[in-house]
């Protein structure tokens, strides 16, 4: 048994790529493996910004000797059937051995060295290596045809134990040389087996483990902001992307001018983590306060102070940046940028921003006045919607498109519009998919539900659908934002009436099983059965999911329930019987008296005629747990039946009578849901 | 330490052209024609096509009329220089001499922390795309760094390495400037003062802020815009890749200064983009052609 160690060194592979090239180089590794019969006891990856690397332990030196046995053809086949088998296995008659008046060949396959596997599978894995992106270079590149990687690689360390795995790429050779750190580190190190291999590059500044690096700039980030007397703002996406960006990572805290907090904290926030990759710093009252840590990737010989000052510039600049933008669009009314939104195409066949905006803001009316969102004064939602688009034209969302809605909430309230108007511009986005805060303020709720309405309706209208995995205009995201809304805030309404009242077109039967299946993806988190979503929506007739959903959630209830799921059984083996017959209910109600002798019958048709009008008394007044009580009713006496009646009698009365029943059985279930649709 | 007195914005760019000459670049002198950047000079566009080795290194003034900000913004220009290299192929070394370039000009990798950040270059104009890093120095970016994939809609065969470096960034780095406009120009002497970036060129950000914004005649870029592009097509037909070039850089100018005087609309925007990247790109198939070489 023995170890193996691989580092591919390159030159700057970007920090979002890294985690996940991990992971296929392990994958591509333990494939290679697996397919020459061979498995290592454990197999870690490392990733810094200028190498990828694996430690394979518990190798075996060589793979098991293989006996492998082709079949060939019978005592007696073609001769042509006999040479074509020799030619393809390179063999004589002679050494094909016979059995049971069939030829095979044997070959056995000598065991062969690990190192001779490995140095055919590097290359091969580079060549494979699904980069997201990956470039030509140097000479070579003359041809379209040449090595492709993330960006120019320059090395390759192969050490099986103590030995070179010799292999070559486009000229690059295998060996036992490396780099150490960029800055802090000249020439090569020598790499003797992977035990040594972390600690060597460690000795030369680099710290091979992701998991180290993040950790450094987690608690470093922390300590620093803790030590100006301040509470760091964690964020673990710009801890991965750091420990992306550097080798030896040190964490540094810097500062900027108090003057540019007058400036939305959002911003501050994002133009230093999106630009700069810096933490940003609470104070004691949890405000956003003047200081910064960014991480740098060398021990400086000043202590960090060149580095601090130069950081701090260039935050400052890119602050004056910002407060330049705030300062010029506080300047222009909310009402004049939003006229400028003609100007900007929503989508060729769907008009401008402009024209979506008009629509938006008389579906919100629409909604507020039909009661469908209560608690809104109409002209506030109005107002919110015909405002809610207009930061698009601000220079501030002109740099920072991610600030949409946030920016045009500020400066909103700074023109003087209403808490209720500019929290809903500010939010009308949300919730931007699964898990973001859904708004529960009605005249956020409004706008938020017409504008992702409208856009749904616009799309499917004019035949652009998602599909497949391409779903360029996000409308799986406005799908699961409006089924969100609806059901978090309780909104009482035909969906078929909403999508009417956008007037985008005639027909939505697209669009409504598009929403159908958006459920079921977004209710299977809260573990609702898809199959039950479809046995309430194939009824027909039930359009509005806030009672669509509660009478799934009582059905799930009740077919998870041991009664439940022996009338579901009930429910199968009635259909099943029923299946092809078409039974009339007259035979029913003639044949009555005649038929009624048998206890099992009259035990079940007392049930239905009970729990009939019980179940559909329970639904009108929507309550579900009722109406599956009343089916409960039911179970006792259709197993009764089951058990003592013979449904398929000789005599042809007996047998319509008994059909009838089940039917009747059958519809009364079916009143509550379509339980042909569920599973199991 | 010794305190040498940083480089002046001059002794910067001669401190550059040095450094890269004496790795065998040929120091080329600006294109004299109004440009967004570097890499519209013909040493880069065209000289990047083809299999021929190429290795050249110039200042290129550099003209973003959208950007000006009348000269009253210190870390904005709408005309500035980009101090452009262009190695063919890219050597295996060419982060190394890059590195050496900021080494040249006074930056200390292990005073200052310099970094890679992935930063992927396109140039919808040209029809152009590569990998690479945005180069930070304390968290500023100094240079673009690209290795050229495809020019023009071709394949760059083989590869060519382009380093871009923000001059007055750099500069106000070197010097610890807070605004562009208080660079040292050149070095003093006794009896002639040293000038500044501001002396040289605030007003020229003044006027020409003014004449972008406020008074550059539509009408006539408009139909300046139409003739650059009929006049490409000319040249093409006559089998002439370089005028035709010529004329693909003057018509993306115009559109700039179009863009910036406010009367593209959004809708229009691609579509004048679309037109001059045809043109950019018609010159690049004449270049190839004329050359012999194949995509």
């Amino acid at each position: 048994m023995t170890d193996f160690l691989l580092e591919l060194r390159s030159e700057e592979i970007p920090a979002r790529m890294q985690v996940k090239a991990k992971e296929d180089l392990a994958r591509l590794f333990n494939d290679a493996l697996a397919k020459a019969g061979l498995a290592a006891v454990s197999v870690e990856t490392f990733a810094t910004p200028r190498r990828l690397a694996l430690i394979a332990t518990g190798l075996p030196m060589a793979t098991d000797a293989v006996s492998e046995e082709t079949k060939g053809p019978k005592l007696g086949a073609p001769p042509q059937a006999m040479e074509g088998f020799l030619r393809k296995t390179g063999l004589t008659q002679d050494q094909l051995i016979e059995r049971d008046g069939v030829y095979f060949a044997v070959v056995e396959k000598a065991g062969r060295q690990t190192a001779d596997v490995l140095a055919e599978a590097i290359p091969a894995i580079i060549r494979a290596f699904p980069w997201p992106k990956s470039q030509r270079w140097g000479a070579a590149s003359v041809s379209t045809e040449s090595l492709r990687w993330v960006r120019p690689l320059q090395g390759i360390v192969a050490l099986l134990g103590d030995d070179d795995v010799p292999c070559e790429i486009e000229g690059i050779c295998s060996g036992a040389a490396t780099m150490g750190h960029r800055f802090h580190h000249s020439g090569t190190i020598h790499i003797a087996n992977a035990a040594n291999y972390a600690a060597k590059l460690r000795d030369a500044h680099v710290l091979v483990h992701f998991s180290e690096r993040c950790r450094i700039i987690r608690d470093g980030a922390k300590a620093a902001a803790e030590a100006a007397g301040l509470r760091l703002v964690e964020d673990e996406g710009l801890v991965v992307e750091n420990a992306g960006l550097t080798e030896w990572p040190v964490p540094m805290l810097g500062r900027f001018d108090a003057g540019f907090l007058d400036v939305p904290q959002e911003v501050i926030q994002l133009t230093a983590r999106v630009n700069q990759k810096y933490f940003v710093c609470h104070d004691k009252a949890s405000k956003l306060a003047n200081a910064f840590v960014c991480t740098a990737n060398i021990d400086a010989h000043d202590n960090g102070a060149a580095i601090v000052a130069g950081n701090e510039k260039v935050l400052a600049a890119r602050l004056s940046d910002a407060k330049f933008f705030w300062e010029q669009d506080l300047k222009v009314a909310l009402d004049d940028q939003a006229k400028k939104l003609a100007q900007i195409t929503f989508h060729e066949k769907l008009g401008s921003v402009a024209d979506k905006v008009d629509r938006v803001a008389k579906l919100v009316r629409w909604l507020v006045e039909e009661g469908i969102v209560k608690g809104a004064s109409a002209d506030d939602a109005e107002r919110a919607a015909r405002l809610c688009k207009a930061d698009l034209v601000t220079g501030m969302v002109g740099e920072f498109p991610e600030l949409q809605g946030i920016m045009g909430g500020y400066y909103a309230r700074a023109q003087g519009e209403s808490d209720a108007v500019a929290d809903a511009i500010r939010d009308h986005y949300k919730p931007v998919g699964q898990g973001d805060d859904v708004p529960m303020a009605p005249v956020t709720v409004a706008v938020s539900l017409a504008d992702k309405l409208d856009t749904l309706a616009q799309f499917f209208a004019a035949g652009m659908p998602p599909t497949g995995s391409k779903d360029p205009f996000a409308l799986r995201r406005a799908a699961i934002g409006f089924l969100s809304l609806l059901l978090q805030n309780d909104l009482r309404c035909s969906l078929k009436g909403m999508l009417v009242a956008t007037g985008a077109g005639a027909s939505f039967a697209i669009l409504e099983e598009f929403l159908i299946d958006r459920l079921k993806v977004q209710q299977r988190e809260a573990g609702v059965r898809h199959d039950l979503i479809d046995a309430m929506f194939s009824l027909g007739g039930e359009d509005d999911l806030v009672r669509l959903l509660a009478r799934v959630k009582a059905l799930q209830a009740y077919i998870s329930t041991a009664e439940g799921a022996n009338l579901l059984a009930a429910y199968k083996r009635a259909a099943n019987i029923l299946k092809g017959s078409d039974p009339v209910s007259p035979a029913l109600d003639t044949a009555r008296d005649a038929l009624m002798a048998d206890p099992a019958n009259i035990a079940l048709l007392s049930a239905l005629d009970i729990a009939e009008p019980q179940a559909k008394k329970a639904l009108a007044a929507e309550q579900f747990e009722d109406a599956m009580a009343a089916l409960a009713t039911l179970r006792a006496p259709i197993d009764r039946f089951f058990e003592e009646v013979m449904v398929n009698d000789e005599d042809a009365a007996k047998r319509a009578f008994r059909l009838g029943l089940l039917a009747r059985f059958r519809d009364a279930v079916t009143q509550v849901a379509d339980f042909s649709k569920i599973e199991g | 330490m010794s305190v040498v007195a940083p480089l002046s914005f001059q002794d910067l760019i001669l401190t550059l052209h040095d450094y890269w000459g004496k790795q065998g670049c040929a120091i080329l002198q600006p294109y004299d024609m109004e440009m967004g950047a570097g890499t519209f000079h013909t040493a880069t566009t065209l000289r990047a096509l083809g299999p021929d080795p190429w290795n050249a290194a110039f200042v290129q003034p550099s003209r973003r009329p959208t950007d000006g900000r009348y000269g009253e913004n210190p870390n904005r220009l709408g005309a500035y220089y980009q101090y452009q290299v262009i190695l063919k192929p890219s050597p295996p070394d060419l982060q190394e001499l890059y590195l050496g370039s900021l080494h040249a000009i006074g930056i200390d990798p292990l005073l200052h922390d310099i970094r890679f950040v992935e930063d992927d270059w396109e140039s919808p104009t040209l029809g152009a795309w590569g990998l690479g890093w945005e180069v930070w120095c304390d968290g500023m970016e100094v240079t673009q760094f690209t290795y050229f994939q495809q020019m023009g809609g071709f394949d760059c065969k083989p590869v060519s390495g382009e380093l871009t470096y923000g001059l007055e960034r750099l500069a106000m780095y070197i010097q610890n400037k807070d605004s562009i406009f208080d660079l040292v120009y050149n070095n003093a002497t006794a009896d002639r003062p040293a000038v500044t970036y501001g002396d040289i060129f605030r007003e020229n950000e003044r006027q020409m802020s003014t004449y972008h914004f406020e008074v550059a005649d539509t009408d006539m870029l408009f139909d300046a815009f139409k003739k650059a592009t009929a006049e490409c097509e000319s040249c093409l037909q006559h089998v002439l890749p370089i005028p035709a070039y010529e004329q693909a850089i003057k018509a993306s100018h115009i559109f700039n200064v179009l863009q910036a005087r406010g009367v593209i609309s959004v809708q229009e925007r691609a579509s004048y983009m679309g037109r001059v990247r045809d043109l950019a790109k018609g010159s690049c198939q004449a270049w190839m052609a004329k050359n012999g070489w194949a995509a």
